[in-house]
């Protein structure tokens, strides 16, 4: 609904507010005159209404008020039918993610504007206050007028560029609820719920799907890789306990894997990386084989980090640690830990345990600081 | 809309050059001016011609420079009219100024109410 205002009114804020008073309007109408039959349609209509009456009280935009009504029809808050209105979505999403706002801003937007969510409810996720969230957003909204930051969405040739960053926002969103449930744990459902959308707005690109099934897979073992008391402490993917994934969602990312054609971008790679995961025994080699693809495409030394703990399955610690041992990572603590995990596995208990406490020192959260704890303790 | 096209360089690159890569620079500069919806642009002749003003005790404070070694300066820009950001940015891609490294920044003028 939002997504339809902005498109017609070219306005963020004007949209916002005259949503807003639409919902008032059938909060207040509904029960008594009952639902219309196309509830979408009247809020849509309402609001359109609601939002030309704001512009003829405001006089500078006289000019603009008449663009618009010439291309209104007569009849106010009338029934018209849904499908009149036009999916706009995909427009919203690509004006939120636009790359002249800040990263931060864009996931602000999306969750405000596509998915939904209160301000307070994303500031909260993110663990800032309210009113900084709430700056955030007015500033974006600002940039978004001012700047002249269009809503369409991007020409077949900068496509590619302009998708790569809405997937990296809905990614971003899917681990921040990911990596710290809680307050946060919400946002994976959402970021699900957001990557549905764009598959299905952009069946022809292959990687909305490859994200959306790379973020069921890992949303699958949810239930599952947390335990302890106050569920902070991680399980590893070997030891997780089967029943307690999610094999609905599994069977969908495989389905949506088994559809998708041979030209695959780092998300599809990884999701079928996170596919070959969930198999009992798990094709090590094979994961290995698709690591070390991704590793090509991204140019990444963490992902051929993650190549090696693959290599370590198939081949064994010894070959994982030459890989390991060649890659520059010294500030990264899953660096320090995958050759902790490693020397332990070839015996060499010292130099394990003094690089697990490298780890231990480049670590953040709790999770995982008490998971490099109990592998120093068990020495 | 309108959006000035603000180009920013090193000093030294363009002088790094030789002749004829700072000619095909130059004809591409000029090809700009010509496209449809850029107003106006000028280049500015090196930052060691600068002289910098400022009030001191209310009275104008005239000094030699700014001298930046390494920082980009301000050299030229374009005005140019666009439907949108996204315009812009797809002019703004085309300046010259980016194959030897400079930036181009891209701000809207502010405007009379339309």
């Amino acid at each position: 609904m939002l997504a339809a205002l902005v498109g017609f009114l070219g306005d963020f804020e004007l949209a916002e507010e005259s949503a807003a008073e639409a919902f008032a309007a059938a909060a207040q109408r509904w029960p008594s005159e009952g639902t219309p039959s196309s509830p979408v349609a009247w809020l849509v209509t309402t609001a359109r209404n609601r939002a030309i009456d704001r512009i003829r009280r405001d006089r500078v935009l006289a000019a603009k008020l008449r663009l618009l009504a010439a291309t209104l029809p007569e009849s106010a808050e009338a029934d018209v039918d849904e499908t009149e209105i036009p999916d706009e979505r995909l427009e919203l999403i690509f004006t939120c993610c636009h790359p002249a706002l800040a990263p931060e801003a864009q996931v602000a937007l999306t969750l405000r504007a596509v998915a939904g969510l209160a301000t307070e409810d994303i500031a909260r996720a993110f663990l800032i206050s309210g009113e900084t969230m709430k700056r955030r957003l007015t500033r974006a909204k600002t940039k978004i007028r001012d700047a002249g930051i269009p809503f369409s969405v991007p020409a077949a040739d900068r496509l590619p560029a302009r998708l790569a960053v809405v997937l990296a926002v809905i990614y971003l969103i899917f681990n921040q609820g990911y990596s710290a449930p809680g307050e946060a744990g919400h946002l994976a459902t959402e970021a699900i719920r957001l990557g549905r959308v764009l598959a299905r707005l952009l069946p022809e690109q292959p990687e909305p799907q490859g994200l959306l099934a790379l973020m069921l897979l890992h949303d699958a073992r949810r239930e599952a890789r947390l335990s302890g008391s106050d569920g902070q402490d991680i399980v590893l993917l070997a030891d997780q306990d089967r029943t307690l994934w999610n094999w609905r969602q599994i069977r969908e990312a495989r389905t949506i894997l088994d559809r998708s054609g041979p030209s695959r971008g780092q998300y599809l790679i990884q999701a079928a990386i996170a596919s070959l995961q969930a198999a009992d025994p798990i094709d090590w080699r094979q994961v290995a084989a698709l690591y070390g693809e991704l590793a090509d495409l991204t140019g990444s030394p963490v992902v051929r980090l993650n190549s090696a703990v693959a290599v370590a399955e198939a081949d064994g610690p010894a070959a994982a640690l030459v890989i390991v041992d060649a890659l520059d990572l010294t500030s990264y603590p899953y660096w320090h830990s995958t050759r902790a995990e490693l020397l332990r596995r070839l015996g060499r208990t010292d130099e394990a345990r003094a690089a697990y406490r490298d780890a231990l020192a480049l670590t953040g959260t709790e999770p995982e600081r008490r998971f490099l704890q109990r592998r120093i303790a068990e020495g | 809309m309108q959006y000035a096209l603000l180009i920013y360089t090193k000093p030294g690159t363009v002088e790094s050059l030789s002749p004829a890569e700072r000619e095909a620079l130059t004809t591409d500069y000029y090809a700009l001016r010509d496209e449809p919806g850029i107003l106006a642009g000028a280049g500015l002749q090196p930052v060691t011609t600068a002289t910098t003003i400022r009030l001191a005790d209310g009275q104008p404070l005239v000094t030699d420079g700014p001298f930046a070694d390494t920082k980009e300066v301000f050299g030229g820009y374009y005005l140019y009219e666009a439907d949108n950001l996204d315009q812009a940015i797809e002019m703004a891609s085309r300046i010259p100024a980016l194959r030897i490294g400079g930036t181009i920044e891209v701000r809207p003028l502010l405007g009379k109410a339309s």
